[in-house]
């Protein structure tokens, strides 16, 4: 950890404590050979450059422009977000919650923090905060406003806790005035927050 | 703390904030995927930390439980002995320590070094 000194000597390292378990623990699990460094870089890669909510804004682009495949989405969401090649590693089902004019769909992981990580990447830091994962579920309408989503209120908000096993992904309502606009335009109005449920999609032009 | 303090940094998509939590997340996808663990079985010990008193309620501390469940679900498949990863950390720190500033920190530069490649 950094720190200012004021002599001149040359000062020792710190490792930080943290750093310090994580190397060790590393070293543990590779010599009893059950990980490899190079296959843990890849992994970190992976999550910090390659898989992000722009995987979701395709899916749900392909959804509100192919009938058929917003069906299938609705039927299968595992089999109907593999074929455009995301995958989760941890052997999870996904569900894809399609928001209408009556019902909003809001998504939280009460226990822990469990994320549709194929196709959103890994979740914000208000995801993982007890303030959000315990007061989604109580004040869901609270939560929104201050998310700065003003819902009408007859819209019913429907709270989905995530599992290990069931991860969800919020299909928003398509903007209006879209109907000219092409699958990659529409996604691009796809907001990572959108399909979580804490906001809306972009409208058109929007900067 | 209110949940509205914690959006400022909602645009903040940095998926980790420091590198020793990116280790801790991937060593834990590795370890799963080597069957080391099933992923219900890491998200029950994940949710046992994140449920202890104490807990930062801006979720600041989110890998430190993180690291601490990976910790306590390998030693509860015996896969690390309890007091094997502390010895190990505590070893970094003194060889951290011990090695001049801008040169690689050796294990070997440890004052009390244990050759840990002949450790049982």
């Amino acid at each position: 950890m950094p720190h200012a000194h004021d002599h001149d000597h040359d000062h020792d390292n710190d490792l930080d404590h943290m750093a310090a378990r994580v190397r060790a623990l590393e070293i543990i699990l590779t010599q009893k050979g059950l990980v490899e460094p190079a296959a843990i870089d890849a992994i970190v890669d992976t999550y910090e450059t390659k898989v992000g909510p722009r995987n979701g804004a395709k899916v749900v682009a392909r959804a509100w422009c192919d009938p058929d495949y917003s069906n299938w989405l609705k039927q299968d969401a595992t089999a109907a977000i593999a074929s455009l090649g995301f995958t989760g590693r941890q052997g999870e089902h996904m569900q894809a919650v399609f928001n209408t004019e009556d019902t909003h769909n809001l998504v939280v992981c009460t226990l822990c923090s469990c994320y549709p990580w194929s196709v959103l990447g890994l979740p914000p830091v208000w995801y993982k905060a007890p303030a959000y994962r315990s007061r989604a579920v109580i004040d869901p309408r609270g939560v929104l406003e201050e998310f700065d989503v003003d819902l009408p209120a007859q819209t019913k908000i429907r709270v989905w806790d995530s599992t290990a096993e069931l991860r969800y992904l919020v299909v928003p309502l398509r903007p209006k005035g879209t109907e000219g606009l092409s699958e990659e335009e529409l996604a691009a109005l796809v907001t990572r927050d959108s399909m979580i449920g804490t906001g809306l999609a972009l409208e058109p032009y929007q900067p | 703390m209110s949940l509205h303090d914690l959006l400022p940094q909602a645009d903040d998509d940095r998926a980790f904030s420091e590198p020793w939590q990116a280790q801790a997340f991937a060593l834990t996808l590795a370890l799963h995927q080597k069957g080391v663990f099933s992923w219900s079985e890491w998200a029950k010990s994940l949710s046992e930390e994140l449920k202890k008193r104490g807990v930062a309620e801006d979720g600041s501390d989110y890998y430190e439980c993180w690291l601490s469940a990976l910790e306590k679900l390998l030693v509860a498949k015996s896969v690390a002995a309890p007091g094997d990863v502390d010895a190990l950390a505590a070893a970094w720190q003194r060889a951290a320590h011990a090695t001049p500033h801008g040169k690689p920190i050796l294990l070997e530069n440890d004052p009390q070094h244990l050759d840990w490649n002949r450790a049982p």
